[in-house]
């Protein structure tokens, strides 16, 4: 049985884990199935993860495991860490560099031409464009004039989302809000990826298109990517919805109280 | 031969096609075994369930097989193989232009057989492309760019080996180069999905036709932007068209801007066989409509003429195929099959 303190605990790392994304897809790692065990003893948190195919790009999956790390130890009762991939053709090179903190080209050595910063870089600005192109549609949907939205600071922002799906895409974007540069409440909400502002509202259209291209190749990718994981794994997929984090805390948590510390493969419908 | 219900005839090549093995006997080590494991993966992401095959057939399958999926079950004219050798991974490669040459042996009106080349085997693969051209008649070749090779982890267009083969490509009349630019097979922290390398060569090689497998996706942005400014640039719809079945709008959506930025002369229909099969993505493809939305949106349709552009004309002109005299051909190798 798990006492109230380790179920606590537990949520607190799933929660941290929560917020590292697969930076190609911008959806946290919880969600996409890559986590399959958390252990919490004491302060050591011991973490496994695989992903959708034995080939999945190490440097992405060097970068997922450095945040793994990184944002589970930021927790204050938490001592060490282990993050271990799992079925990977570079398990050993990534959990072995990770173990040590080294970086990915200390890992790799003269495989790796370059370290991840430009790589981290790229996909952040991918995520910032992907995340305003899902806000501002939301917007527009919801009656929101052009020529209002070109002008609208982060505070007016905040206000014009009142409901809890806007609200939640808000937030989501305003995460990813200093990827063109520092910002306060009264800076414009929506400037393009340089930082500049939205030209006129006319405009907004053929803007949230070019933005589109870049969801289009993401979701090439996620839509893959889940697939795969299903398939590699014999699991089934859902039919009407990709599982949320809420089916996959509640799940993790039933399996911690009832099963001990089974991965979620060996416990996943088949 | 796919017949609307109106009765007109859509003459179709299949623009990318394999006769693999990637079975158990040929795997070399470990990641022969993920390699066709991972195509599996892609076979069982996005076929419908009624088309899904048991894995030793997937492993392994027979040139009857194929002749069958393709032309008798499937509503391919003609089908163009593509030679990947993964010789690191397999022990007698994966599907070698020799392989893949027993298909167009048995059936030489309906394949059109391309051939592979590497850069970093030097000098010595100049003269084996010489030698392959010249015993295939080649007019094609399918390039893997991210190919291991010993320590290599892959390589560019834009490399000065590489010039030097497409160089000899043009001298001995292969004119269609397909390149591989989509998901990709081991990408370390080289960039595999880059097309940029495609810009370069196709400004350089004008009289040489580029044809970039899977759009570059997940780069389609960056691909459309150069096929744009290049007009030898072509895009192959392997991958790209399966989504048709599980996320047909975003199917739309891929092919609306493909159809704006290349156009409708600039796409060529491919199953990928064996890891989709042409009957399901045919039928789908046929009855397939842009949404409003989207065609307003893009300014773009997609009319029964584009249609017939994609699925077959654009490569018959890309491969010199006289649609009409190669009709009768088959027709008539029909008729005397029959008797």
């Amino acid at each position: 049985m798990m006492d109230a303190v380790a179920g606590r605990q537990h949520h607190e790392v799933l929660a941290r884990l929560a917020r590292v994304t697969d930076p190609e897809l911008d959806e946290p790692v919880t969600t996409l199935g890559f986590i399959t065990d958390v252990a919490v003893e004491g302060g050591h948190v011991a973490i496994r993860f695989r992903l959708p195919t034995y080939w999945c790009a190490a440097n992405f999956a060097f970068l997922m495991a450095e945040d793994m790390r990184r944002e589970v130890a930021a927790l204050d009762w938490v001592q060490r860490v282990d993050v271990t991939l799992d079925d990977h053709m570079y398990a050993d090179t990534i959990n072995g560099g990770i173990r040590r903190g080294a970086t990915f080209h200390e890992a790799f050595g003269n495989d790796a031409a370059a370290d991840l910063d430009e790589l981290r870089l790229t996909f952040n600005r991918k995520s910032f464009q992907r995340r305003q192109e899902l806000l501002l549609r939301a917007l527009l949907e919801a009656g929101r004039a052009p020529e209002m939205l070109v002008r609208l600071t982060v505070a007016g922002l905040h206000a014009a989302c009142d409901d809890e799906v806007l609200g939640g895409l808000a937030a989501r974007y305003l995460d990813r809000r200093d990827i063109p540069g520092s910002f306060d409440g009264g800076s414009l909400a929506f400037v393009d990826v340089q930082g500049r502002p939205l030209s006129a509202a006319d405009a907004m259209r053929p803007y949230l298109r070019s933005l589109r291209n870049v969801a289009v190749n993401v979701e090439f990718n996620g839509a893959l990517c889940r697939g795969l994981l299903a398939a590699r794994f014999n699991e089934a997929q859902p039919d009407d919805r990709e599982p949320t984090l809420r089916d996959f805390m509640l799940q993790a948590l039933s399996r911690q109280t009832g099963e001990g510390q089974g991965h979620a493969q060996d416990t996943a419908p088949r | 031969m796919y017949k609307t219900k109106d009765g007109e005839e859509i003459f179709i090549i299949d623009g990318h096609t394999h006769f693999w093995d990637g079975s158990p006997a040929n795997q070399k080590n470990i990641h022969g075994a993920q390699f066709i494991d991972c195509f599996y993966g892609y076979h069982n992401a996005l076929s419908p369930k009624e088309n899904l095959w048991p894995k030793d057939k997937f492993d392994k399958y027979s040139a009857e097989q194929m002749y069958n999926d393709l032309f008798v079950d499937g509503p391919d004219d003609m089908a163009i193989l593509q030679s990947t050798y993964l010789t690191d991974f397999y022990k007698n490669g994966f599907n070698t232009t020799e392989r893949n040459s027993a298909m167009a042996k048995k059936w030489p009106n309906r394949f059109i057989l391309n051939g592979a080349f590497d850069p970093r085997d030097g000098e010595r693969g100049l003269d084996e492309l010489d030698e392959l051209a010249a015993k295939y008649n080649l007019k094609g070749v399918k390039l893997y760019t991210a190919e291991w090779r010993g320590d290599s982890r892959g390589y560019k267009l834009s490399d000065p080996w590489c010039y030097k083969y497409l160089e000899r490509c043009e001298k001995l009349g292969i004119k269609n180069i397909h390149v591989h630019k989509g998901p990709t097979i081991i990408p370390l922290d080289r960039d595999a999905f880059d097309v940029a390398d495609v810009d370069h060569c196709a400004t350089d090689f004008p009289n040489l036709n580029f044809i970039v497998e899977h759009c570059g996706l997940p780069r389609l942005d960056d691909f459309c932007w150069i096929a744009v400014q290049e007009t030898n640039v072509y895009g192959g719809l392997a991958v790209v068209l399966p989504f048709i079945h599980s996320r047909p709008g975003y199917f739309a959506h891929v092919l609306s801007e493909l159809l704006f930025w290349l156009g409708e002369d600039k796409l060529l229909f491919a199953s990928d066989y064996g890891i989709w099969t042409p009957r399901w993505l045919v039928e789908k493809f046929m009855a397939f409509e842009l949404p409003d939305e989207v065609k307003r949106e893009t300014g773009t349709d997609l009319t029964l003429q584009a249609k017939k552009k994609i699925l077959g004309l654009n490569a018959a002109r890309l491969y010199g195929i006289d649609v009409e005299a190669q009709k009768k051909k088959l027709a008539h190798a029909e008729a005397v099959a029959a008797e």
